[in-house]
């Protein structure tokens, strides 16, 4: 039996094509995932992302705890910032990666994927007992929505007033919407503009409803889970279990910059340290030519030789073609062009720099 | 609900045939539901044999590719060429414009189901 988040009913009252997404039971369009994807660039889109998990970090060493669990340095963020991060095993591959918002002096959010939920919360006990920090599963506690695109600010600004405006990209502010206290963040995962939105459970139902009416005039539409992946990749952003696994260190996902040399160190920082010396992947993007897709898995070759393999890709709608992530043994020439075996057919890509797309406003 | 036409025969594989002097081959309203936006129709050639059951071809969505089954025996006469440049039309219209090949059946045993026991399979 699937999980199901509080928009449950909302979302089969619109009609939705639900389908199992790491457990849970998730909308994945709602009438045409090209005609949502399109909204958020053009407009904005509504998400329902209450199957990420909201894992809370309290206490005197919250900060402490998450410097030594993660690659972030959390002590050192400013009250109301938010980052991205990644938590690694003792090899440095990836367990997940996550957003960390610090919404107080002693109290932290940390936002992982659905599917890695529970191994992310119980690597965070483990690794903090020795910390004078508590670790709190709330996932079931709240809804979280999102709403991106170009009209999101002037759409969620209905609800909050206009103070939420001044918020900048990657903070976090409470707010009062409903009636109640929110955490509201500058964050998404389409490559817009845009809000998440943290209500108790109860209330995301009346939240999706007032959105819905604040931004029917500017053409709000729900978005389901597969325009909420055409839209990262053409974002270039990377996906657990696509470009990332315990397979991969950061070094080899384009990741670098998120590790950092730590004074106390961090789980994984010795292999990650030894890692940053040695030779590793490379994630690119691909133009593939014709129209068949390329998918995740597919071989990679460049004169015969296989030199990668492909981790997402779909028909891009923005761009009017199919694109691809794939990650490269080795330095990619931009601009070069290599061969992507769909099912036995060898097709020409050229490869691009991440992202496909970035917003223009 | 899903349309079923009456005067048609289904395949398990989610299949119609229009029979006549040639067999006109497609796949269902439910089939095309379930697949979401198609962006790549691959088809037999014409003069091809093909054998009922087995994969002649492929249906490619955004988010996933499907097989096309044989339903019975025979030579492709015919392939929707229209749908190489155009595979949206399957979506608009399954059991119109976006038919998909004609073929020459041979006799035999086949699992075919009518209208009635294709709606039982889908709602099962």
């Amino acid at each position: 039996m699937s999980r199901q988040t509080p928009l449950h009913q909302v979302h089969e009252a619109l009609g939705a094509r639900m389908i199992d997404f790491a457990g849970w039971d998730m909308p994945v369009w709602y009438n045409s995932a090209t005609d949502e994807h399109h909204a958020v660039r053009c407009g904005a889109g509504l998400f329902d992302l209450s199957h990420m998990a909201e894992l809370f970090v309290t206490g005197p060493d919250a900060g402490a705890a998450l410097d030594w669990a993660l690659l972030i340095e959390a002590s050192t963020m400013p009250v109301g910032r938010a980052r991205y991060s990644m938590m690694c095993n003792e090899m440095g591959g990836i367990i997940d990666d996550l957003i960390v918002y610090r919404l107080d002096e002693h109290e932290f959010l940390v936002v992982a994927n659905a599917s890695n939920g529970p191994t992310v919360f119980a690597e965070l006990v483990e690794r903090s007992s020795r910390f004078d920090a508590q670790l709190e599963d709330q996932t079931d506690g709240f809804a979280l929505l999102a709403v991106q695109g170009p009209k999101a600010e002037e759409i969620v600004l209905r609800l909050t007033g206009p103070e939420l405006g001044e918020l900048r990209y990657y903070r976090v502010a409470h707010v009062e919407v409903l009636g109640t206290t929110a955490y509201a963040a500058r964050t998404g995962y389409t490559g817009e503009d845009g809000f998440e939105l943290f209500v108790p459970a109860e209330l995301g139902p009346a939240l999706w409803d007032a959105l819905m009416a604040a931004g029917s005039d500017d053409g709000l539409v729900p978005v389901g889970l597969a325009a909420r992946d055409t839209l990262r990749l053409e974002a270039g952003m990377p996906l657990y279990g696509n470009e990332l696994s315990l397979e991969t260190t950061p070094f080899d996902v384009g990741s670098a910059r998120l590790v950092k040399p730590k004074d106390g160190g961090c789980v994984g920082g010795d292999a990650l340290a030894a890692a940053a010396e040695e030779p590793h992947d490379f994630l690119v993007g691909l133009h593939i030519d014709g129209r068949r897709p390329a998918r995740s898995g597919y071989e990679v070759r460049s004169d015969g030789r296989v030199v990668g393999v492909v981790t997402s890709g779909a028909p891009s709608p923005t761009l009017g073609q199919n694109i691809a992530i794939a990650r490269l043994d080795h330095t990619p020439t931009i601009g070069g062009t290599v061969e992507v075996d769909i099912r036995g057919t060898e097709t020409s890509a050229t490869v691009v720099e991440l992202p496909f797309y970035r917003r223009p406003h | 609900m899903s349309e079923i036409p009456e005067q048609l025969s289904y395949t398990a594989e989610h299949e119609w045939m229009a029979h006549g002097d040639v067999t006109t081959v497609g796949i269902t309203a439910f089939a095309v539901e379930e697949l979401g936006e198609i962006v790549f129709v691959e088809l037999p050639a014409v003069g091809d044999t093909v054998t009922a059951g087995t994969p002649c071809g492929e249906i490619e969505s955004t988010k996933a590719v499907s097989e096309i089954y044989a339903p019975m025996n025979g030579e492709i006469l015919e392939v929707n060429d229209a749908l190489e440049s155009s595979p949206e039309t399957l979506g608009e219209d399954p059991y119109g414009e976006g038919w998909l090949f004609k073929m020459k059946t041979d006799e035999g045993e086949y699992a075919l189901l009518d209208a009635a026991g294709y709606q039982a399979l889908i709602e099962s």
